[in-house]
């Protein structure tokens, strides 16, 4: 009986998840079609679950719930409204220009050729059981490993190569993002109800995202995951118009920013000086190490992803005598202004970033 | 005996959430819909919750239940807001 | 027990398609953000209930986080950017 229901159940899933996919992509809406993808991630996260890949499930619930929506919306705000207008929003058609028919039987035949391939390895991988895979050497390695989550040991330690490049390309995406000038302007403040609500969900998240990552060693969890939640509660703060998000300025920000990849080879490189393999953890120090570097990847993803979401490089925050942190400039000043403006922030802007951190709680 | 009480629950929650759903279907306005749409499932999910303890009593997991619960509560509520905040908005809009 | 919670699943899982509707057809983008809340609500039960059901104690996280961050959907829509104050 429950085996019928579980089939329908997942029939429900399937069709649920193509619809949506097929509706995010048909739509001629930007915004409709990002509704539809957060939706779409929503549903996915539920068919790792019931794909019993709980590791997946909280990335995808972090990330594709939560932040890819709030990034999309955020950018594509940001396309359509360059200035104020005045008036309704206005709907943003897209403007595709047609594509001529040889690129588009060029296209059409690499998309073939390529879920083709997809489908063929569902295949192969469907013929061979779970003792022909990886998984039998992983159990068999676990003890060793310093953490009893399998997933967390094939990432931090039977494959920490992949994840250090991982971190690495992730620093590479931060220097890209603040690459693109000044941050996105912000957002008003908010209401008494949001307000409220950021009150305690920012502590909690905090405290989630430190759950999430000590329980990565046993459990489904992990740096990655821990890094999404903590993000969130800056992008939380940002969403609320405070300007203060608890992100740190200057010479913090960068090192915090190199944290993971940094990590990664300040414990390799001292396990070579001291004779073993780069990032071959003696067995007895395997799990505080990978706790150490799964600390420090957790802060580097979150900041990237709090970046990202800010949109460029985070701007001084000048603080008044009283500690509050006057409303952003405008947008559309012309250049010539704010050029005068800069030299008067740059002298305040020290005492200004001491009193920020020491009022973080103001802020 | 506690496995009939969360059978009572369990089945009660996944009604109020199918109310819910048809009320999201069948409301003629947005308002309407945001009503009846957080009302049913936020019941129906506290219904879920307390059937599901029964069946797993270990604090942690209690704990965390009731922590799923409250903060569906307080989101739904703020969300519920903040959209209808919005049309409220896009109306006066000219 | 089991079939009940399986049961329970299938009525959730349906009344997730029921708001499928309403964000496929809803004519403003404030009905498919509402129908996104609820495909987030309904997450959040499903996933107990599989929790319930396939003996993963993980899931109950996963519905955590997707408790926690579901109204930061709902705010990045609705945000009123700063120079709206200044029309």
């Amino acid at each position: 009986m429950s085996a019928t229901s579980l089939l329908v159940f997942d029939g429900l899933l399937l069709v649920s998840m193509v619809s949506l996919a097929w509706a995010a992509l048909a739509s001629t809406d930007e915004r409709r079609s990002v509704i539809l993808f957060m939706a779409f991630g929503l549903v996915v996260a539920l068919a790792w679950a019931r794909l019993l890949a709980p590791d997946v499930a909280l990335a995808e619930a972090a990330i594709g719930a939560g932040l890819a929506g709030a990034l999309l919306l955020t950018a594509g705000r940001e396309q359509r409204q360059p200035t104020p207008v005045h008036g309704a929003a206005g709907v943003h058609k897209r403007h595709d220009a047609p594509l001529g028919s040889a690129l588009r039987w060029a296209v059409t035949s690499m998309s073939a050729a390529l879920g083709g391939t997809l489908a063929w390895a569902l295949a192969h991988a469907f013929s061979r059981g779970p003792q022909d895979g990886l998984a039998q050497a992983v159990s068999a390695n676990l003890p060793d490993s310093g953490v009893s989550n399998p997933v967390t040991a094939v990432l931090l330690n039977f494959r920490a190569y992949d994840t250090l490049l991982e971190l690495a390309v992730l620093l590479a995406a931060v220097l890209g993002i603040l690459a693109l000038g000044r941050e996105r302007p912000g957002y008003a403040a908010s209401g008494p109800v949001f307000d409220g609500l950021v009150r305690w969900l920012v502590p909690v998240l905090i405290l989630t995202a430190g759950y999430l990552l000590w329980v990565g060693a046993h459990a489904p969890g992990g740096a990655f995951q821990a890094g999404a939640t903590l993000a969130a509660a800056g992008v939380v703060l940002r969403l609320a118009g405070r300007r203060c998000i608890g992100l740190p300025q200057g010479t913090t920000l960068r090192i915090l920013m190199s944290a993971g990849v940094g990590m990664f080879l300040l414990i390799g490189l001292a396990l070579l000086g001291f004779g073993r393999p780069f990032l071959g953890y003696p067995a007895a120090w395997a799990g505080v190490l990978i706790l150490v570097i799964e600390s420090a990847a957790m802060v580097a993803i979150a900041v990237t992803l709090v970046l990202a979401f800010l949109g460029g490089r985070p701007q001084p925050i000048r603080v008044d005598a009283l500690g509050r942190a006057p409303a952003l400039p405008p947008v559309a000043a012309p250049s010539g202004r704010t050029r005068e403006a800069m030299p008067r922030a740059e002298s305040a802007t020290a005492e200004a970033l001491e009193r920020c951190n020491e009022e973080k709680v103001r802020c | 005996m506690i496995d009939g009480l969360s059978f009572l629950l369990i089945g009660a929650g996944g009604f109020f959430y199918l109310a819910g759903s048809i009320g999201l279907l069948r409301l003629p306005d947005l308002y309407s819909r945001l009503h009846a749409l957080t009302k049913a499932d936020n019941l129906g999910l506290g219904l879920l919750v307390t059937g599901s303890a029964l069946q797993l009593p270990e604090p942690l997991i209690v704990f965390k239940l009731l922590l799923i619960w409250l903060a569906v509560l307080a989101a739904s509520a703020a969300s519920a807001h903040l959209i209808a905040r919005h049309a409220r908005r896009q109306e006066a809009r000219p | 027990m089991n079939e009940l919670i399986a049961l329970a699943a299938l009525a959730l899982m349906l009344s997730l398609l029921l708001g499928l509707m309403r964000v496929l057809r809803g004519p403003s983008a404030g009905d498919r953000m509402l129908a996104t809340q609820l495909i987030g609500t309904a997450g959040v039960g499903t996933l107990l209930l599989l929790s319930l059901l396939l003996d993963q104690p993980a899931l109950l996280d996963v519905a955590l986080i997707l408790a926690l961050l579901a109204a930061v959907a709902a705010a990045a829509f609705t945000g009123q950017r700063q120079e709206a104050r200044h029309d």
